[in-house]
This record gives structure tokens, C-alpha cells and sequence, in this order.
């Protein structure tokens, strides 16, 4: 008997490629979770910088936390920060480079916990910088611990009970705090687990991005995520619990434009 | 005679800074250093050379502004004093494990904790010894006068460049507050970013040209095969900093028969020991270490074994002491004398030390 | 020559200033200078002193424990640095506000009425320069020439239409000197 391997090249013929791997996103796998939406947003930042023709002048900051690889993923000149310090270092980056695109890529545990006080005073300044807020309620990198945005009631490995506000406080809306300062210019939650938000996340991205082409101040787009993994479920269980709970709790949608 | 002027060693040394071309400042006030960041605000660099200067919200997002615009492959500084130096060390750690150069500044004051606005040489340890957590080495520079305070700006952005590793220049309350005559550098220009790019972009986050490798800045190495290799380079290029760069000044050592060691205000101090010891026919003389790391242990070897004694004269506890003793090797009795808490040793003072310690030998 | 000098008063008597406005005028005469300050909280009523040293040769350390003059402005000042002249050295103060006047008697001592001269120019301001005056008759270190530039270099460029003044305040000082302990 014999067996026929069909190659890529006869599957992926030129001329009937619709879509394929954007040129910013580099040829690794992924670290990050089946179901995980860092993925998803990771390909939308790199697909709008390629698409405004800025990957020579586009230098993106990771964080701590799972996306702290962020930088062998996407094919641009990249620093990895401090945990919380992104949107300082991004200040650096972009007083001594104003011309270049500057953009921080954070989760929840980076931006709103260890971080408060470097993004709230970045974006009181209005530092002509993108912030990327990946929120998953959770911390996903070590192992699932309450972040500040861990809702009411929801369990994690320090809130095995479910997160109890009373001693814990209250999830943090972070986003809408930032939205109050005059220095921010754009402030917007959007979400990345229907293909409709996905395409809705892309034009928030877009459109922070040209903020600061315009030199308008703080752009900040967060974006909600799943954590299946760290919530214990199925990628599709989370994405309808994501729905259901964390959307209720931190609503879709522009802040401030 | 114009570029000569009296000055603190605080503007001084913001003053060096505007000269010797440096794109940007990230600091955040602290008694005894505020003239620094006062200073260069005063100035508007922006409009003499384009120089960024820009008062963060803490030690903590000033250290990280430093760590971005180092990644892309600007001269930056801070400065602080002793406790903001303390917040400063996580971005420190990151900055060595990063091999960004840069110029960090420390205008001791005295501790532990909030301690005191005087002057102290408290932070010795935490210079020379770490102080951040992990296998890295800060080139430190000390400097004894105003003068210094405005040479040593080029000289540590040439060390910082040419090893790619953070520098510290360590003063102390009384350099950064005390005026002398100084002797400016003359001005250089800020690199445009062409000439930037063509020198730094081999490593720098300057924007991933067409065909470039994107470069990346990080000191992160999950794999700790990977690390461990990072850990050897450093190490090897550490080894080079020392085989290269150590200085000390040797002050009439060449007929002393007993030896103060001493860096900073300490030094000066020592000076005029050195001045009433001799009249009074001591044969005294002083090594003062320029780079307290690298350390000048050969120089301070040369001697041991042949001078009856040293002594190890710091505003502190005791902490150079321990590297005296270490270069001396058990050949000849070390000794130490300091005071603490921002209390300055008077002449008078180290030289009756020096007369006890002479009386056991 | 070497003169090391410690100026010691209240903050707000213009202690530092004068200090400066000495080692700048050393300066100008070519000397090597260097100025010591206590620092610390400053505030008005609150202690200040500043070590001055202009010397032909380089200077050792900025830090001392006796001098050749002390210039005191109030009793804490007097209380601390008395001793601290060196025999033979010279104490200047304003015997305004000393209950305890000095008791060396291996040293020279001088008095200026410094607050009630500045009070009859109607300018508490030029203070410290009728205390300098008489310090410079006593001890002329430096050159009226060089004051002149020193005082320039010292002003911020605003405040040069009132060198005149400040000179006339030292002229005063000068003049008004009273060395009552003379060992020479």
C-alpha cells in the first residue's frame, strides 16, 4: 500500500490565496493557550501597523505577564519592560524618538495592579503613546491568582472562595478611570471572541493608532480575553462565560472619543 | 576665563550634561540632588541642545524612561539620592541584564530608611556590590570635587557606550551641595538620528528597517541554558572592564609609611590629614579610588606588606573597608573609621585614628 | 595664602550669599575657592553657616574643624564656633543679639553693628555686605576690583543696579569696624 503526502505548496495554490500569516507576525508557534485571544490581538496590532505602512517606525513595549514574548512574535523592534513599567519605558521610547509609533501591550495584573501608577501619570501627560490592555480577569502567566479585574464571586487560586470585595475590593475599571483624564483622547473596551468584535477591535486599534500619528495624546484600547486555562474551562465555555459575566461588568464599547 | 565658573556640584554636573550631548533626563526630586533636575529645567535644553528633561512620577517610571530611550540608543541619565536610588535598583537589575548604556547618579545621603538629608557614603554596598538582584556589575565612578562632578558626565557615557553597561557616577551630599571653582567642557552636539542609527543600530530599537532583524531588548531568557550563556558574556565583559578601566589616584604614597584609602568627600578630607600629619613629620599618604568598581586592588597591593598600616576612611559603617582588606590580603593591619547618619569626620578627628592605629603597630 | 573662613547665623541674614559672593571675588583674584554649606530644611529663623576657603593653592578638604576666621551672626553660632578659631585667627561678629560675648583672649576679635548700619541705611537687605566690609578691611584677601566682578558674577543680571548699593554697604563695613581685641 502506499500512502500520498500532499505538500503545502498543493494545497496553498498562488492565485487562490485569500488569506495568509501577516508579514509583522514572525513564523513561531505561539505560547499561548489554544482558545486565547492574545493571539488574535497581537495579529490585529501587527496588521495595522503593516497596513499604514509604519512597521519601520513602530516600536512596541511587552509586558510581563504571558505576553511577555510578545516581542518573538511580532516582527517589529520591540522592548520588554519591568512588570508595570511599560507605559514608562514607552515614555522614554517616545521623548527621545517623537516621530516613531510607540505602542505598550499589557494585561490586567501589569496595567491595573503593579503598573497604576505609571499608566495613570502616562496618560495624564498624554503621552502620544498607544496602550493595548489585554483584560482576562485573571493571572493567567503564573498560574491563575486574582488580578484586579477578577470579578465579584469568581474564583481564582488566591480567591478559591470567589473573589469577596470585601476584603479583596472591587474589580477595577481601570479604562474608565484613565477616560476621565484630559490627557487621554481615546479610551474604548472592545473584545475579540466573535469574528464581528474582531473586526470592531482592528478599527479601535486603527484608530488609536492614527491618534498618534495626529499627535492627539493617550490612546488606550482595552481588550477583553478569554483565559480558558486559568478559568477552568472549555475555550468555548469561556468565551459565552466572558460574555455573560465579564462584558456585563465591564461593558463594550467607546469611552471616551 | 568665561567658562570658568562657581558652581555646586549638583549644577555642575547638569551642566556637564548639556554639554556632553545627552538627548534626554528622566529624574525625580530628592534633597540633596534637587539642583540637578532644577537646574537643567532652568536652563530650557530643549531649546539650547533638544535635550528631553522631564520630572517623572517616581524613581521607579524615571529608572524605566531610562531604560526605553538607552533601548533606543540614546545618551539618558538619572539621578536621585540614596532612597530613590533604592526604588531605582528592579529597572537597575533590568538595565545591566539589558546591557543599556546609561548614566545613573547617586547623591548619597544617609541612612537606613529615610535617614537624613546630610551627607553619607552609606551606599557603598549597594554600588559596588549589586544592590539589584542577579550577577551584574555597575561601572562606578567617584568623584572628589565639583570638577569631577562636571568630567566624570563624558567620561561615563564614553565607559557606558563602549562596554554597552550602566555607569553610576557616586557623589555624596557634600560634592552635590558645595561650590568650586570648575573648569566646564566645551560643548558637544547631540547625535541626529541618522548618525544614531548608523552607529547603534546593530543592537538599538531605532525601527525595524526594510530587511532589518528586528532587534529586541530584554533581559528575559526563559531557557536557563540561554541564560546561563548571557551570565558568561557578562561576566567575560565584566572581566574586561577591570582589566581596562580601573583608576585610582595615588597621593604621596611614594615615601608613605602608613596609608589612608579613601574615595569622595573622604578623599579631600584625607588630603588635609595628609597636610597636618606631615608637618607634624607623619609620612602619610593617600590612595583614592576613581572607579569604586572596578576596584583598584593592585594598586592598593603594591603596598601591602611594606607600609606599617591603612586605614579605610568612609562616611559609614565600614564597607570599602572590607575591599582594602581583601587587596591587602592579611599582610599588613586594616583598619577602618568612619561616622554615620550624615555626620562628616573632621581632619582632626581621622588623624587622631590614624595616630591610635599607629600606636598598636 | 590660604584663608579658611566659616560664616555662621540665621537663615535669611544672607550668610550664603556672602559666602558666595567671597569665593566668587576669590575667583576673580585667581585663587582657588570652594564653598561648604551646611544645608538642610531652610527657613528663616533656622541656623545656616557655610565654610569658605580661597587659597593660592589647591584646595584639600572643604570640610575643616578650625579656621582662620569665624564670622558669627547670633549666639548658637558664637557657642559653637569660638573655639573653633584657630590661635592667633580672627573672630568678627554683631554684637547684636550675643548675651555671651567671646572670652578667648589667643585670638584677635572684632565687632561690626551690622543690623543697626543696615537699619540706618533703611536697608536690612545690604546686611551681610556691611558685615563683609568689615571682615575685608580686617582681612584683605581680596581686591575691591575683584568684589566688583564678584558681586556681577553672583547677581543674576536683573539685580546689577543694586552692586552700588551692596558697595557702599561694604565701604560702610570698612569704616565701621571696631577690632577690640588686637594681638598684633
Amino acid at each position: 500500500m502506499t500512502t500520498s503526502v500532499i505538500t503545502p505548496e498543493e494545497i496553498i495554490k498562488t492565485g487562490t490565496v485569500v488569506f495568509k500569516k501577516t508579514e509583522n507576525i514572525n513564523s513561531v508557534p505561539l505560547s499561548y493557550c489554544p482558545g486565547c485571544g492574545h493571539g488574535v490581538v497581537h495579529r490585529l496590532i501587527m496588521e495595522v501597523v503593516e497596513e499604514m505602512g509604519i512597521t519601520a517606525d513602530t516600536i512596541g513595549v511587552a509586558p510581563v505577564g504571558c505576553s511577555v514574548l510578545a516581542y518573538e512574535f511580532m516582527n517589529i523592534d520591540m522592548q520588554q519592560a519591568a512588570h508595570g513599567r511599560a507605559p514608562a519605558v514607552a515614555t522614554g521610547i517616545k521623548r527621545v524618538f517623537p516621530n516613531k509609533y510607540v505602542f505598550t501591550y499589557q494585561g490586567d495584573g501589569d496595567l491595573a495592579a503593579i503598573g497604576t501608577a505609571e499608566t495613570i501619570h502616562a496618560c495624564n501627560r498624554g503621552e502620544n503613546i498607544v496602550i493595548i490592555f489585554v483584560n482576562n480577569g485573571i493571572y493567567g502567566m503564573t498560574g491563575g491568582q486574582m488580578a484586579p479585574t477578577t470579578l465579584e464571586g469568581m474564583k481564582s487560586s488566591t480567591s478559591p472562595y470567589g473573589r469577596d470585595v470585601h476584603t479583596a475590593g472591587y474589580p477595577l475599571k481601570i479604562t474608565e478611570m484613565v477616560a476621565m483624564l484630559p490627557g487621554v483622547c481615546y479610551a474604548t473596551r472592545q473584545a475579540v471572541h466573535k469574528p464581528t468584535l474582531v473586526n470592531k477591535t482592528k478599527r479601535a486599534i486603527q484608530k488609536a493608532f492614527e491618534n498618534q500619528r495626529d499627535n492627539k495624546g493617550t490612546s488606550i484600547v482595552e481588550v477583553l480575553i478569554n483565559c480558558n486555562s486559568g478559568w477552568k474551562m472549555t475555550p468555548e465555555q469561556a468565551n459565552i462565560w466572558l460574555e455573560e459575566n465579564m462584558a456585563v461588568y465591564f461593558p463594550l464599547g467607546d469611552i471616551k472619543k | 576665563m568665561e567658562d570658568v565658573k562657581l558652581m555646586k556640584g549638583n549644577e555642575a554636573l547638569a551642566e556637564a550634561a548639556i554639554r556632553a550631548g545627552v538627548d534626554a533626563y528622566f529624574g525625580y526630586p530628592i534633597t540633596p540632588q534637587s539642583e540637578v533636575i532644577e537646574y537643567l529645567m532652568a536652563q530650557r535644553p530643549e531649546n539650547r541642545t533638544g535635550m528631553v528633561v522631564l520630572q517623572a512620577e517616581s524613581e521607579v517610571a524615571a529608572i524605566n524612561m531610562v531604560y526605553g530611550a538607552a533601548g533606543a540608543g540614546k545618551k539618558v541619565m538619572t539621578s536621585s539620592s540614596s532612597p530613590g536610588i533604592s526604588l531605582k535598583l528592579e529597572g537597575i537589575s533590568y538595565i545591566a541584564g539589558a546591557e543599556l548604556p546609561c548614566l545613573i547618579v547617586n547623591v548619597m545621603r544617609g541612612g537606613p530608611g529615610l535617614g537624613t538629608i546630610q551627607p553619607s557614603q552609606a551606599d557603598y554596598f549597594q554600588a559596588v556590590k549589586g544592590g539589584g538582584h542577579g550577577d551584574y556589575r555597575l561601572i562606578v565612578l567617584a568623584p572628589s570635587t565639583v570638577q569631577e562632578m562636571a568630567d566624570f558626565v563624558d567620561k561615563s557615557f564614553k565607559l557606558a557606550f563602549k562596554y554597552r553597561n550602566p555607569v553610576m557616577i557616586l557623589a555624596d551630599g557634600a560634592i552635590g551641595q558645595m561650590m568650586e571653582k570648575v573648569y566646564l567642557p566645551d560643548a558637544k552636539p547631540r547625535l541626529t538620528d541618522d548618525e544614531l542609527i548608523e552607529k547603534y543600530d546593530s543592537w538599538a530599537t531605532t525601527g525595524r528597517k526594510n530587511g532589518r532583524k528586528q532587534n529586541i531588548i530584554t533581559s528575559l531568557n526563559l531557557k536557563s541554558e540561554k541564560q546561563e550563556v548571557h551570565n558568561l558574556d557578562l561576566q567575560a565583559k565584566y572581566k574586561r572592564i577591570e582589566e581596562n578601566e580601573t583608576e585610582s589616584e595615588e597621593i604621596h604614597c611614594e615615601d608613605a609609611d602608613y596609608i589612608m584609602v579613601a574615595f569622595g568627600t573622604s578623599a579631600r578630607i584625607c588630603q588635609k590629614v595628609i597636610q597636618i600629619g606631615r608637618e607634624k613629620g607623619m609620612k602619610l599618604g593617600l590612595i583614592r579610588p576613581i572607579t569604586l568598581w572596578p576596584y583598584p586592588s593592585k594598586t592598593i597591593a603594591k603596598y601591602a606588606g611594606k607600609v606599617k598600616g591603612f586605614i579605610s576612611v568612609e562616611m559609614n559603617a565600614g564597607q570599602m573597608v572590607e575591599d582594602v582588606r581583601l587587596a591587602v590580603d592579611g599582610k599588613t593591619p586594616v583598619i577602618h573609621y568612619g561616622r554615620m547618619g550624615g555626620m562628616i569626620a573632621t581632619p582632626g578627628e581621622v588623624l587622631t585614628a590614624v595616630e591610635n592605629h599607629l600606636k598598636t603597630l | 595664602m590660604t584663608e579658611e573662613i566659616i560664616i555662621a547665623g540665621f537663615g535669611g541674614q544672607g550668610v550664603l550669599s556672602m559666602g558666595k559672593i567671597l569665593a566668587y571675588s576669590g575667583i576673580m583674584e585667581g585663587q582657588e575657592v570652594s564653598w561648604m554649606p551646611s544645608y538642610g530644611p531652610e527657613m528663616r529663623g533656622g541656623t545656616a553657616n557655610v565654610a569658605v576657603i580661597l587659597s593660592d593653592e589647591r584646595i584639600n578638604s572643604p570640610i575643616l574643624h578650625e579656621f582662620d576666621t569665624a564670622i558669627v551672626l547670633n549666639q548658637q553660632s558664637m557657642d559653637k564656633f569660638e573655639a573653633t578659631v584657630k590661635k592667633g585667627g580672627l573672630l568678627l561678629y554683631d554684637p547684636n543679639g550675643i548675651s555671651h560675648p567671646p572670652t578667648r583672649t589667643d585670638i584677635n576679635i572684632a565687632t561690626i553693628e551690622g543690623a543697626k548700619e543696615a537699619s540706618d541705611m533703611n536697608n536690612r537687605k545690604v546686611f551681610n555686605m556691611i558685615i563683609m566690609g568689615a571682615y575685608l578691611k580686617l582681612h584683605p584677601i581680596v581686591k575691591m576690583e575683584n568684589i566688583h566682578k564678584g558681586l556681577e558674577k553672583s547677581l543674576p543680571s536683573r539685580h546689577h543696579n543694586l552692586i552700588p548699593m551692596n558697595e557702599q554697604a561694604i565701604q560702610v563695613g570698612m569704616k565701621k569696624v571696631n577690632l577690640i581685641q588686637n594681638l598684633n
